[in-house]
C-alpha cells in the first residue's frame, strides 16, 4: 500500500505509523459531561466498510500526520491532506 | 449416525454410501426463541449449549455464506489459557476445560491436541511479566511452569541459541495448550446442534433488525426474508461493527486484516506451539504436515480480508530468526481474515443496551481458542438475561467505567493489541 | 534411453551429470530435472500425499503436482521441489520422499488399500476413543505417514536478498502474449519490466510448433529477446517468478540467482525478493491442461498433453515408448500432433467427442494415428503405466502405452487475478473460468485471459501491451502482430469417466478422488469452499491449479447447480510457494534487527563490560572484575562504590525531544499532569504524561533551557512513542500552538555520574567559568557551558540512583571523550563504571519507578504518584483518568517489600496472598513487580502493587509464587527503602 504524503509523494506504508479514526474529535475538557464525550471520544468507532478517513504518521519520512482518505474494503486511496490543516 | 469406529467400519464395507448430512440444510421458519446471527465456531457453540444446557432448541443459527467461513476457518489453530487479568484467564482455562472433553461431548474429533504452548522470553522484564501470568493461571487452575534456557534447548534445540540477536532466556510453557482442527470444530458444533434440534441456515444475510415499539430488537430481516425471534445474539466478529450500524450503535471496536500462513507440507519438525518474544510470531505444525504460522496484524482498518507485504516479511524474518533451519521450507499460502479489534484488546460477551439484542464480540485475533467458552457464556448470557461470572468482566460498558481488560497495556489503540 | 534423437531446445554438447535416489544419470544443459529423468527412462518420481501411490511427472511446469523432490542435501536440502522447475547443474542430487523404504517398494502404500476406510474425513469420525490416546498414539501415527519431504536438519547456509525496483509496465510472463505485450510497451518509451518464472523466453513458443511469420516460433522469440535486451528502457527478469499482488501496484517477485548452480557463487544470494512497484501490469501468465478423472489416472506415465509435447519439442524427449492421447478438445490434439511430429510414437487418439475438426484428423491421419472418437478410457494397468483400457462402441479394448497424455481443456493460469478476492467467472463456450475483475492496473492478456488461439494471443498482447502504456503516460501504439495461424479450438465440456475402474484421482498430491467429492456431497459439504476443507481438494502445493476444475465440476453434477453457480475457490499468494528464508532476506541472526551501540559502547567493550539488549540498543549491563565469581558480586561492588564514592553510566539511550517556541511551556502543561509553565529558567522537573485513556505513557525529567525552549527526556523504552505522540497533539489536537520538536535522542550523548564524590570529578572536566558549587547548581539545576577544554555541554543535577548526581550532555561524537576524562578526572576517588543492573538496583532501593511498573496498566495513582496531577489545568488522560473503576479504592497500589526473613530471595511476578489465605484468584492482592538485592538493606527488596499500598506499611503478607514453587512472608513497607526524604541528592 502506498500513501500519498503531501509533502514527500508516493510513500510506501511501511515508513507510517497508523492511528485510525481521523474524525474523531477531542471534546472541551470542561464543557458538563466531559467524561461521556471523552469516552465515546477515545472508545468509539464508526469503522464504516467503505469511505474511512484515518490518521497515518510519516514517522520514517517528514514526520506529518496525515489524514488519508481510504476505502476499507478495497484500500484504494483518494487522498491525503495534512493533519495539521484538514478543518474540523 | 453416530460417529465410530464400528460406522466408519461398516461403512467402509458399504462403499460410505450410508452417511447422511452432518447437519441439516435449514429453511428459516417465520420466528424462533433465539436467533444466532453468525454460522462461526462462536455462533454454532452458542446454539449447541442453548440447546444443551438450557433446553433452548427452537433456535437458528443464520449465516451470509457457509458455515465457518469467517475467521473460523482462517485463523492458526491455537488453543491455550495462558491469560494475566483476572478479567481474562478463568473463562478462557474453562474453554481450555470444554476443549478436553469436546470431542466426546458433540461425536465429533476436532484433533484437539494438546501438544504444548511456549512463550518465549529475551529479556528479564519479559521474564518478570511471565512469571506474574504464570502465577494468574496457575491461582485460576491452569497448568504452567516457567522455563530457562536450558529447558527450552531440550525442547527445541533447532531454535537459534548462538547467534540470536535477542537471545531465548526461557519460556512460559502451558503443556496442555495446543491445537484443534478450526474446521472440525465449526462442523462438530454444526452436527451437534442440529442433532439437538437448532436450525443452521446458510446463505442468508442479516440486512436489517426488525423493532417493536419501545425499540426492542425483536427479529432479523434477512435475503431470505424477516425472522422474528425472543431474542437476537450477535457473533459475527469482524463485521460487528458493519451490523450494528444498522442500529446506529457504535462500539469499541476497529476491523482490521491479519494475515496467516502456512508452508508446504513437511515431515514432522515442530512438535508443539512455540510464540516468539522479540517480535510478534507463532508456529505450529499441522497433523497435515504444514507449518502454520502468523504475526502481527496489519495495523489499518480493512475488511479486505487480505493483507500486504511488510507483514509477510516481518514474520518470515521473525521465523528465521528463531529458527534459522526454515530457509528453505515454501510458504505454500497466506489468507487474510477480518479481526473485530477492540479497544482493550478483550472481548466483549453482553446485554446491550437495546432490549433483546445481546453481543458477541471483538475477539480480535483470539477468539478460536475461545469458542466453546464464548458459547457457553454466551448462551448464558443469553439465557440467564444476564452474564455469567466467567464473562462477567466482558461488559461492553467497561470502557465507560474504566474496568478494562488491557492484557498488553497499550491502550485504546487496536491495532496495537 | 527416451531421448529423441534429435530436437528440443538442449544443449547435446554439454552433457550434465546428476544423481536421483542414489543412481547416477546424464542429461544434457537446458533439462530439467524431469526432462532429464524421462530422458534417462525415469518414470517412477514420487509418491502420494495420503495413499502412497506412485507417481510421475504431469505436467511441465510450476504447477506440477506429482513430480516433487528432496533437492540436495544436508543444510541445502529443498523438501517439495517440483522436478520440473529445476534446472539440471552439473553434481545435482536429488532423492525421492514421502516413502519408506524405497520410492519402488513404500510400506505405506498399504493406505491405498485401506482406501474404503480411509474416505474422505474418516479422522473426523474416529480415533476419539479413549480421549487421552490421541495424542498418544493416534496423532503420532498419522503426522509421521503424513507430511511430504524432509526438512533441512541444519541452519541454511545461503544469503538471500531483497530489492525495491519501479517501472511503468510490469509484464509477467514471456510468452507469446507477454513478449508482445513487452515490445508494444517498450517501444512507446515506457520502462518495462518482463519477468518470467522459466530460464527462457518464449513460454508455450518454446513447445509450440506453429509458424510465425512464417517462420519457426524459435525465431520470433529470438528476435524479440534481441529487440527488448537492446532496449534501455526494458529490464528483463528471467527464473523470476511474479507471486503476489499487493495494494497500490505492488508486486512481490521472487528470483532464483542461484538455483541453478551446486552452490552461490561468492557474495551471491540464493534467491532474491524483489518488490516491484509497476504503474500498470499485464499478466500473460498463458495456460495449463487439466486432467480427467477416471480410474488410475494417477499412474506414472500419465500427464498432460502440454507436457508431453513440451518434453518432445522442447527437450528432445519422448516420454515414454508409446503414447495414447485422451482429450475432449483440439488443443490436446495440437499438443499431441506436434509431439508426434518431433518424434513421440503415438498409437491413438482417443477423444470423447465424435465430432473432431477435420485438419486435425487429417494431420493426424498422415501421421498413422489411430482415432477412436466417441471413446474413453475407462482404466490403466500398471505399477508404472504398461497400457490403457479404452470404451468405445460399447466394446472395451486395451493398448498397450507407456504414455498417456490427457487434457480435459485448458485452464487460464489466472491465479494473480483473484488475489484481492475477485472470483473468477465460468465461460461455458470455453469450459474454463475466466478472470474476474483483476486487481486495479492489472490487465490480463492471451491464455491466461481464454485467448487460447496463438494468433489471438499475439494480438491481445499487442493491444494490452499498449493500452498498459498509455495508461502509464506514454504514447503507445500496439505493434503490428505477427500474424500465426488460429489453430482449432473446440472442445466440449467433460470431466470424468462414468463406471471406471479403480481409484479416479480429482486432486492428485492429496489423493482426493471423484467417490471423495460425492461424500462430501452426501454428508452436506457442499459450498465449494467446504468441499475443499473437508476433502482437502486444492489444498495441495500446486494450491489446486490442477485438481479445482474438475472437483468442482463433479459437486455441480451432483447438486444440478451448474458449475457458474457453484463457482471455485480463491487462489491466494503465493503464485507458486516461496522460500520463507526469502522472504526474510538478510534480516535473521544477529542481523534480524538493527543495533544501536551507545556512544561509549568501545570504551565499555575495552572495559569488558557485558552487553544487553534494550530494545534495539545494547547497553552495559554491568562491568565484571577479575575474580567476581556472578553478576551479583560486580553489581554489588558497583552500588557500593557509587554510593560511597561515585559511579558513571551513560544514559544516552534516553529518548530526549527538543521542545521550542512560544507556546512551548502551555505545550508542556497540556501534554504533562503537572506544570511545567511555572519552571524557573535553568531548572529541571520529572514530569509524568498520561495517555488520553488515563494511563501513564512515560515519565521523565525536563529542563527549562531559556523561556522558550526545553529539552524533555523519555525513557529509553517510549522515546518513539512519546515523540509521535508529542507530534499527534501539536499537529492533530492543537495545531494552533506555536511549538516546534525535534528529537535529539541521536545527536546528545549523556553521562551520568553519581555519588557523594560526583561534584568533584565533575569539577575537574567543566571549562570556567562554569560554577557547578551547590550554590551556583543546585538540585535540579541545569547549566550550560564547556567541558574539556571547548566542548559544549548541558549539565543536569539530578539522579535516577539517588544519589548527589549529574547527568552531562555533549554531542554524542564527544561522548566517549567526556566518558574517558570524567574517568581520569574519578581516578582518585575510585569512580566506578556501572551498567544497566547496578542503576536497577539503585532505582528501587529509591523507589522509584520503571519500565516494569510503566507497564501501560497503571495509573499515576497507582504509581503513588497521583498528587502531582495538577488539579489547575487540563492535561492529557485527566478526564478518563477519572473513571470510577480507576480511582475505586481496592486498585492495587505502589509500596515497597522486604522479606520478614532477610535471609529469603523476593521475585518479580509472585503474587500478594494474605496469610493464611488460599492462593486463587479472588484472593489475588496484587503482585511484586522488580525486586533487587540491596547491598544498603542487606535483605532483597521489592516494589509491587498492592491493594490500598500507601494504607498497609508495617502489615505482613504473603509473596506467593507457585510456579517457582515459593511462598515468602514479606511486610509492607515505604517503597524509598534509601534515604526517603531525599537528602543525599541536596548535598
Amino acid at each position: 500500500m502506498r500513501i500519498p504524503c503531501p509533502y514527500c509523494g508516493l510513500r510506501d506504508a511501511h515508513e507510517f505509523a497508523y492511528l485510525g479514526d481521523a474524525t474523531v474529535k477531542r471534546p472541551d475538557p470542561a464543557a458538563p459531561g466531559a467524561e461521556d464525550a471523552f469516552h465515546d471520544y477515545v472508545y468509539l468507532r464508526d469503522n464504516p466498510a467503505g469511505a474511512h478517513k484515518e490518521l497515518w504518521y510519516h514517522g520514517s519520512g517528514c514526520r506529518s500526520w496525515v489524514v488519508v482518505a481510504r476505502d476499507t474494503r478495497t484500500h484504494a486511496i483518494a487522498g491525503a491532506e495534512l493533519a495539521r490543516e484538514v478543518t474540523p | 449416525m453416530r460417529y465410530s469406529v464400528l460406522s466408519l467400519l461398516a461403512n467402509a464395507l458399504t462403499g460410505q454410501k450410508s452417511w447422511k448430512p452432518a447437519w441439516r440444510d435449514a429453511a428459516p421458519k417465520p420466528s424462533y426463541d433465539v436467533i444466532i446471527v453468525g454460522g462461526g465456531g462462536h455462533g454454532l457453540a452458542t446454539a449447541y449449549y442453548l440447546a444443551k444446557e438450557h433446553g433452548i432448541r427452537n433456535v437458528a443459527v443464520i449465516e451470509k455464506g457457509w458455515i465457518g467461513s469467517g475467521n473460523a476457518g482462517r485463523n492458526t489453530t491455537i488453543i491455550r489459557s495462558n491469560y494475566l487479568l483476572p478479567g481474562n484467564e478463568p473463562f478462557y482455562e474453562w474453554s481450555m476445560k470444554l476443549w478436553e472433553g469436546l470431542e466426546q461431548d458433540v461425536n465429533y474429533n476436532s484433533m484437539v491436541s494438546q501438544r504444548g504452548v511456549l512463550n518465549l522470553c529475551h529479556t528479564d522484564a519479559q521474564r518478570d511479566a511471565y512469571a506474574r501470568r504464570a502465577n494468574s493461571m496457575r491461582m485460576s487452575g491452569a497448568d504452567s511452569e516457567l522455563l530457562d534456557q536450558d529447558g527450552v534447548r531440550a525442547m527445541y534445540p533447532f531454535l537459534d541459541f548462538e547467534n540470536a540477536r535477542f537471545p531465548v532466556k526461557g519460556g512460559l510453557l502451558q503443556r496442555r495448550g495446543g491445537t484443534a482442527r478450526h474446521d472440525a470444530v465449526v462442523w462438530g458444533y454444526a452436527r451437534a446442534a442440529d442433532r439437538l434440534g437448532v436450525d443452521i441456515v446458510q446463505n442468508c444475510e442479516v440486512t436489517g433488525f426488525i423493532r417493536d415499539a419501545q425499540g426492542a430488537v425483536v427479529g432479523v430481516e434477512t435475503n431470505r426474508g424477516p425472522i422474528r425471534a425472543g431474542k437476537v445474539g450477535l457473533a459475527v466478529a469482524g463485521s460487528t461493527s458493519r451490523l450494528t450500524a444498522k442500529l446506529d450503535m457504535r462500539l469499541p471496536i476497529e476491523s482490521h486484516v491479519l494475515q496467516a500462513f502456512v508452508s508446504e507440507g513437511l515431515k514432522p519438525l515442530i512438535d508443539g506451539v512455540i510464540t516468539f518474544g522479540a517480535g510478534h510470531f507463532y508456529i505450529s505444525q499441522s497433523d497435515k504436515g504444514g507449518l502454520v504460522f502468523g504475526g502481527d496484524i496489519d495495523g489499518y482498518n480493512s475488511y479486505a480480508q487480505r493483507g500486504n507485504l511488510p507483514v509477510v516479511e516481518d514474520v518470515a524474518e521473525s521465523g528465521m530468526a528463531l529458527i534459522p533451519r526454515i530457509g528453505r521450507v515454501r510458504l505454500l499460502r497466506s489468507w487474510g481474515g477480518v479481526m473485530d479489534m477492540s479497544m482493550d484488546g478483550s472481548p466483549i460477551i453482553d446485554k446491550t443496551p437495546i432490549p433483546g439484542l445481546y453481543l458477541n464480540a471483538g475477539w480480535c485475533y483470539g477468539g478460536f481458542k475461545a469458542t466453546p467458552a464464548s458459547g457457553w457464556c454466551f448462551a448464558w448470557t443469553l439465557a440467564k438475561d444476564a452474564p455469567h461470572a466467567r464473562n462477567a468482566a466482558m461488559r461492553l460498558d467497561r470502557f465507560r467505567t474504566g474496568h478494562l481488560i488491557d492484557e498488553k497495556g497499550v491502550g485504546a489503540q487496536p491495532n496495537l493489541h | 534411453m527416451s531421448r529423441l534423437p534429435s530436437g528440443g531446445r538442449i544443449d547435446r554438447s554439454r552433457p550434465v551429470s546428476f544423481s536421483f535416489d542414489g543412481n547416477s544419470y546424464q542429461g544434457f544443459a537446458g533439462d530439467t530435472l524431469a526432462s532429464a529423468l524421462l530422458a534417462n527412462g525415469v518414470r517412477l518420481m514420487g509418491r502420494s500425499f495420503k495413499y502412497h501411490r506412485p507417481r510421475g511427472v504431469f505436467s511441465a511446469g510450476s504447477e506440477e503436482p506429482n513430480a516433487l523432490v528432496e533437492l540436495r542435501t544436508g543444510a541445502r536440502r529443498e523438501p517439495n521441489t517440483r522436478a520440473t522447475t529445476v534446472e539440471l547443474f552439473d553434481g545435482l542430487s536429488a532423492q525421492s520422499q514421502n516413502r519408506w523404504p524405497s520410492l519402488a517398494f513404500d510400506l505405506l502404500s498399504v493406505n491405498g488399500a485401506l482406501s474404503p476406510f480411509l474416505s474422505a474425513g474418516f479422522y473426523y469420525k474416529t480415533f476419539m476413543w479413549p480421549a487421552a490416546f490421541w495424542e498418544k498414539l493416534y496423532e503420532p501415527v498419522i503426522r509421521r505417514a503424513a507430511g511430504l519431504g524432509r526438512a533441512a536438519e541444519e541452519n541454511d547456509p545461503d544469503t538471500y536478498e531483497k530489492a525495491h525496483t519501479f517501472c511503468d509496465v510490469l509484464v509477467i510472463g514471456a510468452g507469446a502474449a507477454g513478449l508482445t505485450a513487452a515490445l508494444s510497451a517498450a517501444r512507446s518509451g515506457a520502462r518495462v519490466i518482463l519477468a518470467d518464472e522459466d530460464f527462457a523466453l518464449g513460454g508455450r513458443l518454446l513447445s509450440e510448433q506453429h509458424p510465425i511469420d512464417g517462420a519457426p516460433a524459435a525465431s520470433f522469440v529470438a528476435k524479440a529477446e534481441a529487440e527488448l535486451a537492446s532496449l534501455p528502457n526494458v529490464r528483463i527478469m528471467t527464473r523470476t517468478t511474479v507471486f503476489g499482488v499487493y495494494d497500490s501496484g505492488t508486486y512481490g517477485a521472487l528470483e532464483r540467482v542461484s538455483d541453478h548452480v551446486a552452490v552461490p557463487a561468492s557474495f551471491m544470494p540464493r534467491q532474491r525478493m524483489w518488490k516491484i512497484v509497476a504503474k500498470q501490469a499485464v499478466l500473460a501468465a498463458g495456460a495449463f491442461d487439466r486432467p480427467i478423472v477416471f480410474g488410475g489416472n494417477d499412474r506414472p506415465g500419465v500427464m498432460s498433453a502440454q507436457a508431453l509435447r513440451t518434453y518432445a519439442v522442447r527437450y528432445g524427449v519422448a516420454a515414454g515408448n508409446m503414447a495414447v492421447l485422451f482429450a475432449n478438445n483440439d488443443y490436446a490434439w495440437s499438443a499431441a500432433l506436434d509431439a508426434a511430429e518431433a518424434g513421440v510414437r503415438l498409437a491413438a487418439i482417443i477423444d470423447v467427442r465424435r465430432e473432431v475438426a477435420a485438419p486435425l484428423q487429417a494431420r493426424a491421419k498422415a501421421l498413422g494415428i489411430r482415432l477412436i472418437l466417441g471413446g474413453e478410457v475407462v482404466a490403466t494397468s500398471g505399477k508404472i503405466l504398461s497400457s490403457v483400457i479404452v470404451r468405445s462402441g460399447g466394446r472395451e479394448e486395451t493398448i498397450a502405452a507407456e504414455v498417456l497424455a490427457i487434457s480435459g481443456g485448458t485452464t487460464p493460469n489466472l491465479h494473480l487475478t483473484s488475489h484481492f478476492g475477485s472470483r473468477p467467472t465460468y465461460d461455458e463456450s470455453l469450459a474454463a473460468f475466466l478472470p474476474g475483475t483483476p486487481p486495479a492496473g492489472l490487465a490480463v492478456a492471451g491464455a491466461a485471459a481464454g485467448r487460447f488461439a496463438l494468433g489471438e494471443t499475439l494480438r491481445h498482447g499487442a493491444q494490452l501491451g499498449a493500452s498498459a502504456a498509455t495508461a502509464a503516460g506514454f504514447a503507445a501504439a500496439p505493434m503490428a502482430a505477427p500474424r500465426a495461424e488460429d489453430t482449432p479450438s473446440g472442445i466440449s465440456a467433460f470431466w470424468q469417466v462414468k463406471g471406471t475402474r479403480g481409484l479416479a484421482f480429482v486432486d492428485f498430491q492429496n489423493d482426493v478422488t471423484a467417490k471423495d467429492v460425492a461424500l462430501a456431497h452426501r454428508e452436506g459439504y457442499r459450498s465449494v469452499e467446504l468441499l475443499k476443507r473437508y476433502t482437502t481438494l486444492g489444498m495441495a502445493t500446486d494450491q489446486g491449479k490442477n485438481s479445482n476444475m474438475a472437483g468442482l465440476a463433479i459437486m455441480a453434477e451432483l447438486t444440478g447447480q451448474g458449475i457458474g453457480a457453484t463457482g471455485t475457490t480463491l487462489f491466494r499468494p503465493p503464485y507458486s510457494p516461496v522460500a520463507i528464508g526469502a522472504i526474510a532476506g538478510h534480516h535473521r541472526g544477529k542481523d534480524f534487527r538493527p543495533t544501536r551501540p551507545t556512544p561509549t559502547h568501545q570504551w565499555a567493550e575495552e572495559r569488558g563490560a557485558v552487553f544487553v539488549e534494550a530494545g534495539q540498543w545494547l547497553r552495559a549491563q554491568y562491568f565484571p572484575q577479575p575474580g567476581e565469581k556472578d553478576w551479583l558480586e560486580s553489581v554489588m561492588r558497583e552500588v557500593k562504590a557509587t554510593r560511597s564514592s561515585v559511579g558513571l553510566i551513560d544514559v544516552s539511550t534516553f529518548g530526549k525531544i527538543d521542545v521550542q517556541g512560544p507556546d512551548a511551556a502551555a505545550f508542556l502543561d497540556r501534554v504533562y499532569i503537572n506544570t511545567f509553565s511555572t519552571l524557573a529558567v535553568g531548572k529541571a522537573r520529572y514530569g509524568v504524561m498520561l495517555r488520553e485513556d488515563g494511563m501513564v505513557m512515560d515519565d521523565g525529567t525536563t529542563a527549562r533551557l531559556a523561556p522558550e525552549h526545553f529539552i524533555m527526556t523519555t525513557t529509553t523504552a517510549n522515546a518513539a512513542k512519546v515523540f509521535q505522540h508529542l507530534e499527534f497533539c501539536l499537529q492533530v489536537l492543537w495545531p494552533e500552538l506555536d511549538v516546534q520538536l525535534a528529537s535529539v535522542s541521536e545527536q546528545w550523548a549523556q553521562i551520568s555520574i553519581s555519588g557523594p564524590k560526583s561534584r568533584d570529578v565533575l569539577a575537574k572536566v567543566v571549562d570556567a567559568p562554569l560554577d557547578v558549587s551547590n550554590e551556583a547548581l543546585p538540585y535540579m539545576g541545569v547549566a550550560q557551558g564547556t567541558v574539556m577544554g571547548g566542548t559544549k555541554a548541558r549539565i543536569f543535577r539530578l539522579s535516577f540512583a539517588g544519589e548527589l548526581g549529574y547527568e552531562i550532555a555533549v554531542p554524542a561524537r564527544h561522548g566517549e571523550a567526556l566518558t574517558r576524562a570524567l574517568m581520569a578526572a574519578g581516578a582518585p576517588f575510585g569512580i566506578t563504571p556501572y551498567g544497566t543492573e547496578a542503576l536497577g538496583v539503585m532505582r528501587i532501593e529509591k523507589g522509584h519507578v520503571s519500565g516494569n511498573e510503566l507497564n501501560g496498566q497503571t495509573t499515576a495513582r497507582d504509581l503513588g504518584l497521583g498528587r502531582m496531577a495538577s488539579t489547575k489545568k487540563d492535561f492529557v488522560g485527566r478526564v478518563m483518568a477519572g473513571r470510577a473503576g480507576l480511582i475505586e479504592p481496592d486498585r492495587p497500589i505502589l509500596a515497597g517489600f522486604r522479606p520478614v526473613d532477610p535471609s529469603k530471595r523476593l521475585r518479580a511476578g509472585a503474587h500478594f496472598i494474605a496469610i493464611g489465605a488460599e492462593g486463587t484468584l479472588e484472593n489475588d492482592e496484587g503482585y511484586m513487580s522488580s525486586t533487587a538485592f540491596s547491598p544498603a538493606l542487606g535483605t532483597w527488596i521489592g516494589l509491587g502493587f498492592i491493594k490500598h499500598g500507601p494504607e498497609r506499611w508495617g502489615q505482613r503478607v504473603r509473596a506467593y509464587d507457585p510456579v517457582r514453587g515459593e511462598d515468602v512472608e514479606v511486610e509492607v513497607c515505604d517503597p524509598a527503602f534509601v534515604d526517603p526524604k531525599g537528602e543525599r541528592l541536596r548535598v
